[in-house]
């Protein structure tokens, strides 16, 4: 394992720093300075994490690093413990890159009471930081519970659609039954280890040295699944996702569409605390996967709404990566995880460009739109990108991950694995449908004639979010090289659950 | 290093035409003077590889047992020979076809050496995820070709375009290349092949035939319908469908397939020759079929190019030495015969209005060169001496023989008596007395008629000294 390093702690200092940010906007009153000083911030995040993912990335190794290990409740053996590893460094890079976005988009998609907006942004950044960096269960639900609130308020105060209080209590609702199970799941695992050693931990690393038996290794397994495909969403517990992204601001479902955290979580907890259960029951992962697949692949090509279509999409698309996933496979898992930053990517993209256009149009259903390619051609080049990223085209980021998620099916499952390309094929038609009409198609609405193309700071920002699916697309290696330790680890862990099992 | 040139050299090509967007005719220098340096550094390629030498790039790691990976080898040779030597000529005609369009030049000069650069990727793809991405590449290349005039039926057309390529490469090329890796645990084209005598059974015929579907821009029956849907677009760019580049490009994949993924051996173990020879022998009959009730002059054309190409599957699917010899000719021979006749056609549209071939009447006395042309041209396509096309129908009748194929022999035959009938209406109408479609004619710019004449030379030269491209073809012949 990995020695403790010394020095500055890095990764607490980048779970605090958007908080610190948060707090220091209270008191300025200007309101340009307030956008100002969270940008500023927002940069420092994404810089470090930045830096942060490199260091991981040519070092890679199958433990953590910039580990740090705080006592906090010794009671229950509970610590602030944090690191990273090839796994969850790149979404650090990731989450910090959408708050900046979402910072910038403040001044002209948000209305009013920017302040407490951009602290709403800048608290969920920092608990989906603290997800993806928590090497102690307790602190994993702290921030698992802190993205809650925010979201909350960010769909029901500032949501764009008319809907928006009743998806924010849709959302709350939907997590709240997931947190239950996962807090009890949580406890499970801790009671267990005290049986066995004579004192409660919440420790991840000292979990994962400890037997579990099979009975209870299934039950928290279940409890885990529920709670996390909630989150993910995995069919067929999405329902919360389409009205959230619908309705909600952009920045905030730039965070929620573009963040998987819960199918991060099938990564970062299920594979390795529950070998034995997810060998055991990875049939079951692997047929929702598809379920997911397909399904969110139909609902999506006669879905008219592009913010809806975008969930749907998700729904479909964290199906593949699942997939990739159950089959426990070096390819698969690391197709799984490079399609959830790659989606990050895409979909955030594909929110942003929804709300270019809402913000112009006041719609982004496909039944007003049509002919906005003549008006608009950078917002057409912008637009035909993400679909292609999208639809998983080569040279893209999409196509790697869903690749090698793919090439992982096929290896584990044979060829009934061909049902998952029918999503590759949906998803091409989903969303080349759906361009074709809105940007190429007979102009509905006279409104497209006063269309506005993108200026100059939006292009930079749909640039900032389209260099990277470029990047991932062309030097794959750049992410599966920085991941490849870890994969393998992961793979090691499940090879001896096999080879033990009779 | 080496290998990467055929592809820089067009990519700064596309550069350099934007770059020189305002100025028209250093904008169109700039294209040709790329072609024809691209075509001479593939010149120059031809006598290491013919001595064996196979020089190899890495360009990227990319995934996991499959890097970006350039080899050269004289198959990869003989398609982009064939590329980069027209794409000059195409050039040049572009130049005359859209006179006083300066953009639309423009954006066909930037797309087409985008599609040569994806050609060059293709040509010299050293495993199956590098060929499926410079194929896909291409598609992307191509299309704001193929909606060039950007009118609705060009549009349409370009829409049909994109779902065909990309709905087959997608649910049945990318499956095959994962399923291919899956059964041999390899990516890399293998002479001699990646499919050994221990792989058995339906899946390794199933994945075959995932290709050859897949593999849209070799045409066959029925995922063809790409090609009459492209027809809207302008004379340069079918010379760049069906010529230049794109469906040589798809049947050279499926050679690649044929020869260096199953391999010989286990094409005749696993049946797969027999398989092409139906689904190729469909296509020539349903191809030339319908060939023979149009009217177009241009969609004739088109459907001429699908029989053709499943004419190179058949060559290459027998798997002996004439057959394979005959088949891999042919993409030299077609490329030429077919070119010309599109340039012919292309000009004759451009300076009399005439479309169709019932309007050709009279033509041979305003225009005795162009129907010269026009008629050596339809000479090879039919496969009549001395013409390119001779000496491909020749080595594939011996082919068929030897490998006692009979189908293949009858649908020759039978093919041949089509083309012929409908390729005589081209060359027989001109000759008839009238006035065609109106009678204003204009004469044919050089910059059109001395592209059609080099190619029309060509075409009839290798009817005669076939020699030194047969070389290369041998090199290539497994």
């Amino acid at each position: 394992m990995n020695q403790l390093q010394g020095g500055f702690p890095l990764v607490s200092a980048l779970l605090l720093w958007p908080l610190v940010v948060a707090a220091v906007l209270l008191p300025v009153k200007r309101m340009r300075w307030v956008r100002r000083v969270a940008l500023a911030g927002a940069l420092v995040e994404l810089a470090t994490s930045t830096w942060i993912f490199l260091r991981v990335a040519s070092a890679p190794g199958p433990g953590f690093q910039f580990r740090e290990r705080i006592p906090w409740i010794d009671a229950i053996g509970a610590s602030v413990h944090v690191g990273v590893d090839g796994l969850s460094a790149p979404f650090l890079p990731l989450t910090a890159l959408l708050t900046v976005i979402a910072v910038i988009q403040t001044r002209t998609l948000v209305a009013h009471r920017q302040k407490a907006y951009l602290v709403a942004i800048l608290t969920l950044s920092a608990a989906s930081a603290g997800i993806f960096t928590a090497l102690d269960l307790v602190l994993f639900f702290v921030f698992w519970e802190l993205m809650l609130v925010p979201t909350f308020m960010l769909i029901k105060v500032w949501g764009t659609g008319a809907e928006r209080s009743h998806a924010a209590t849709k959302y709350v609702l939907a997590m709240l039954s997931g947190s239950v199970a996962l807090l009890a799941a949580l406890v499970l695992l801790a009671v267990n280890h005290a049986r066995q050693e004579g004192a409660l931990t919440f420790d991840y690393l000292e979990l994962l040295g400890t037997p579990l038996p099979s009975g209870l290794g299934t039950v928290v397994f279940f409890l885990m699944v529920f709670a996390f495909s909630l989150k993910a969403p995995l069919f067929p517990l999405h329902s919360w996702l389409p009205p959230v992204l619908q309705n909600g601001p952009v920045g905030a479902a730039m965070l929620l569409g573009g963040l998987k955290v819960g199918a991060y979580a099938f990564l970062r907890m299920i594979v390795p605390l529950l070998p034995g259960p997810f060998v055991q029951w990875r049939w079951l992962i692997a047929t929702l996967a598809v379920a997911a697949i397909l399904y969110g692949g139909l609902a999506a090509l006669v879905q008219p709404d592009l913010r809806r279509l975008i969930a749907l999409a998700g729904v479909s698309h964290v199906g593949v990566a699942l997939l990739g996933l159950s089959t426990g496979t070096e390819e698969g898992i690391s197709g799984a995880l490079f399609l959830l930053i790659s989606m990050g990517f895409t979909s955030a993209g594909l929110l942003l460009l929804a709300g270019f256009i809402h913000q112009r149009l006041g719609v982004t259903d496909v039944g007003a739109l049509g002919g906005l390619a003549a008006r608009a051609p950078a917002l057409t080049a912008f637009a035909l990108f993400l679909g292609f990223a999208e639809a998983a085209l080569p040279g893209t980021s999409g196509f790697p991950g869903e690749f090698l998620a793919l090439l992982g099916a096929f290896r584990a499952y044979g060829v009934p694995a061909l049902a998952a390309v029918a999503v590759v094929v949906l998803a091409a038609g989903y969303i080349l449908v759906w361009l074709q009409r809105a940007f190429y198609g007979p102009v509905r609405d006279p409104v497209v004639g006063r269309m506005l193309d993108l200026g100059r700071r939006e292009s930079l920002i749909a640039l900032a979010v389209a260099l990277p699916i470029l990047t991932l697309g062309l030097a794959p290696s750049l992410l599966l090289d920085a991941a490849g330790p870890a994969v393998a680890g992961l793979v090691d862990r499940l090879a001896g659950v096999v080879v033990a099992s009779p | 290093m080496i290998a990467t040139l055929p592809l820089l050299i067009p990519l700064a090509g596309a550069a350099l035409v934007v770059a020189l967007r305002e100025h028209p005719r250093a904008r169109d220098a700039a294209a040709v003077a790329a072609a024809v340096t691209t075509a001479v550094v593939v010149a120059l390629m031809i006598p290491g590889a013919m001595d064996g030498e196979r020089p190899e790039v890495t360009l990227a790691p990319f995934l996991p047992d499959a890097p970006i990976l350039l080899r050269v080898d004289p198959l990869g040779l003989l398609l982009l020979l064939t590329a980069t030597l027209l794409w000059p000529l195409t050039a040049i005609y572009a130049g005359a076809y859209f006179p006083t369009d300066a953009a639309t030049r423009g954006r066909f000069h930037a797309f087409v050496a985008l599609t040569l650069a994806s050609t060059a990727g293709v040509a010299f793809a050293g495993n199956l995820v590098t060929l499926y991405l410079f194929y896909e590449m291409m598609t992307f290349a191509t299309y704001p070709l193929v909606v060039l005039s950007r009118g609705e039926e060009a549009m349409a057309g370009g829409r049909r375009y994109l779902t065909y390529q990309l709905g087959t490469g997608i649910a049945l090329f990318l499956p095959a290349v994962i399923l291919t890796y899956v059964e041999t645990g390899s990516f890399e084209f293998t002479p001699g092949g990646l499919f050994g005598p221990g792989d058995t059974g339906i899946l390794p015929v199933a994945i075959f035939v995932l290709f050859l579907f897949g593999i849209a821009k070799a045409a066959l029956v029925p995922v063809h319908l790409w090609l009459p849907a492209a027809m809207a677009a302008p004379v340069p760019v079918s010379a760049l469908l069906h010529a230049v580049a794109v469906v040589n490009v798809g049947v050279f994949a499926l050679f690649r397939v044929l020869l260096e993924v199953f391999g010989p051996a286990s094409v005749v173990a696993l049946r797969l020759d027999l398989v092409t020879i139906i689904v190729a022998s469909t296509t020539v009959l349903v191809a030339s079929l319908i060939a023979l009730q149009l009217d177009k002059l241009k969609p004739i054309l088109a459907y001429s190019t699908i029989g053709q190409l499943s004419y190179m599957l058949l060559g290459v699917a027998l798997v002996n030495d004439a057959g394979m010899t005959g088949g891999m000719f042919h993409l030299v021979g077609h490329s030429v015969s077919k070119i010309t006749l599109f340039f012919a056609v292309g000009a004759i549209a451009a300076t009399t209005g005439a479309t169709s071939w019932r309007e050709l009447t009279g033509l041979a006395q305003r225009m005795p060169h162009l129907v010269i042309i026009l008629g050596i041209g339809a000479a090879s396509i039919v496969g009549l001496p001395p013409t390119a096309g001779f000496v491909t129908k020749y080595l594939l009748f011996v082919g068929a023989v030897e490998a006692r194929a009979w189908l293949p022999v009858v649908v020759l035959a039978a093919s041949t008596v089509l083309a012929a009938t409908y390729y005589l209406r081209l060359v027989r109408t001109p000759l008839t007395a009238g006035d065609g479609a109106g009678g204003s004619s204009r004469p044919i710019p050089p910059a059109m008629l001395i592209p059609m004449g080099i190619t029309a030379a060509v075409t009839v030269l290798l009817g005669i000294v076939p020699g030194p491209l047969l070389t290369l073809v041998r090199a290539a012949v497994p």
